[in-house]
């Protein structure tokens, strides 16, 4: 394991976000192209020394790619190529950033964080617990939303349905809110939240 | 026919690739003792105009109790019932002398709920993460709910696994999981609500060697036939009845008369 790696594992989740805020702030600052590509370069650098591996940055850029490409285009053609490329970097940058403090902070530290972050708010009326309970989930249904996708897409592809995006999202909507009913369930089970009878009216249960 | 699983060889659970073997749980919660004693009195409950279960009374005493029935006979409903899920819309469900309408922190202490897909059940995104969950809200420390932890990892032989992502375990080990994450708050008695439908037969096999193994009051909701063969008492539900309560040979029978 590099000093890097090492140093970013160990790190406290606090620290890692606050580095990354700062961080995000910085790259707004910087104006020149070429400044702002080395810097992409170095987080890609950065990525690789922390471990990560290069089939992660893959994972992290692959979505992105034609959201860039056409990013680069617009801004090329409506206002210069310097600035095309300054945008693009920049957001390389942000991302690759935030995915290296994801990849290396455990979950329950990242969320103990937000909890601790967000316990002066309490007085309003926000519940720390609930809105760490949201980011944990959000981390762990992103796959599996995926996957749904993956197979409603199978499924009409096999009724000959596969190109057409409602045939894909109206499926997983509900497949969606089908889980989400269960998921609150399971949460409500596990966790002891006092919610009686919030019974979910529905057949599917029997 | 009807087979015993229990008398079945209990292989480990495979992973997704079929690499990893996951012995079965070495030795149950010391604390876990058993629900004495639930009481079920006069229970009705419809979902909007359809009534799901009427006028149910039965009290389950036993440590491992089968429920079958066909689709929509009312017994995963039953199921929610038991841990304050689901409050009845008439009657009362009484677990160890607390009311499910009233103590239902202290039922769910109590009562703890498998549910039939482990992909709703898992909330966090890695194995030991997922494990610590349910000790958040009881009060323990930092330390304590790691080595609480770290007794469940091994008790399930998921050591190997405590950092992995839960999306890339098999359906076999996520169920384990759910399993675990239930057992690790130490209830007297686990509700399973069919859980081993999505399962292949090793990993059914090995799930039934777990649910034999527990220590804890088992109430398994299944089309499992096999699953249930060796328990004390099994239930038979048919459109919102219990329509035979007995051993579970002669409620099999009854249920697959039924089902003829």
């Amino acid at each position: 394991m590099s000093a890097l790696a090492a140093l970013l594992r160990r790190a406290p989740a606090g620290a890692k976000l606050a580095a990354l805020a700062i961080a995000g702030t910085g790259v707004m600052a910087i104006a020149d192209w070429r400044v702002m590509v080395d810097l992409a370069l170095l987080a890609a650098l950065a990525f690789r020394l922390a471990g990560c591996g290069t089939d992660a940055l893959g994972r992290q850029l692959r979505p992105m790619l034609w959201m860039l490409a056409a990013l680069f285009l617009v801004q090329g053609w409506l206002v210069d190529w310097a600035t095309a490329a300054l945008v693009v970097a920049r957001i390389v940058t942000l991302v690759l950033l935030a995915a290296l403090v994801t990849l290396t902070t455990p979950a329950e530290a990242m969320i103990a964080t937000i909890e601790r972050l967000l316990a002066p708010f309490v007085r309003f009326g926000v519940d720390p617990g609930r809105v760490g309970l949201a980011f944990s989930l959000a981390l762990r249904f992103i796959p599996v939303i995926g996957e749904e996708a993956e197979r409603v897409r199978e499924a009409q592809a096999a009724r000959g349905l596969g190109h057409h995006p409602l045939a894909l999202i109206l499926p997983l909507i509900v497949r969606v809110l089908k889980s989400a009913e269960d998921v609150a369930a399971a949460i409500e089970a596990r966790s002891g939240h006092d919610d009686p009878g919030r019974a979910a009216p529905s057949r599917s249960v029997w | 026919m009807i087979h015993s699983s229990l008398q079945l060889p209990r292989p480990g659970l495979q992973s997704a690739a079929g690499s990893t073997s996951v012995p079965l749980p070495a030795a149950p919660s010391p604390q876990a003792s058993g629900a004495g004693r639930i009481e079920i009195s006069a229970v009705s409950h419809r979902f909007t105009d359809t009534p799901v279960l009427r006028d149910i009374t039965v009290t389950l005493t036993e440590r491992r109790i089968g429920i079958i029935g066909a689709n929509g006979s009312g017994k995963s409903t039953f199921a929610r019932l038991l841990n304050g899920l689901l409050v009845p819309d008439r009657g009362r469900v009484v677990v160890d002398g607390l009311d499910t309408a009233r103590d239902i922190k202290a039922v769910r202490r109590k009562v703890g709920f498998v549910f039939q897909n482990p992909d709703n059940q898992i909330v966090f995104p890695t194995v030991a993460e997922d494990l610590a969950f349910g000790l958040k809200g009881l009060g323990l420390g930092r330390a304590e709910r790691a080595e609480m932890v770290t007794q469940m990892l091994a008790r399930f032989g998921l050591e190997a696994l405590a950092d992995q992502s839960a999306h890339k375990l098999s359906g076999g080990q996520k169920q384990l999981l759910a399993i675990a994450g239930v057992l690790i708050t130490k209830p007297a008695c686990v509700v399973f609500d069919e859980p081993t439908t999505a399962l292949d037969l090793r990993n059914t096999r090995h799930i039934a060697g777990v649910i034999a193994a527990l220590s804890e009051t088992a109430i398994v909701v299944t089309h499992d036939l096999d699953l249930i063969s060796g328990f004390d008492r099994v239930l038979v539900f048919d459109a919102g009845r219990i329509v035979a309560d007995d051993t579970p040979a002669r409620a099999i029978a009854e249920y697959l008369r039924r089902m003829q």
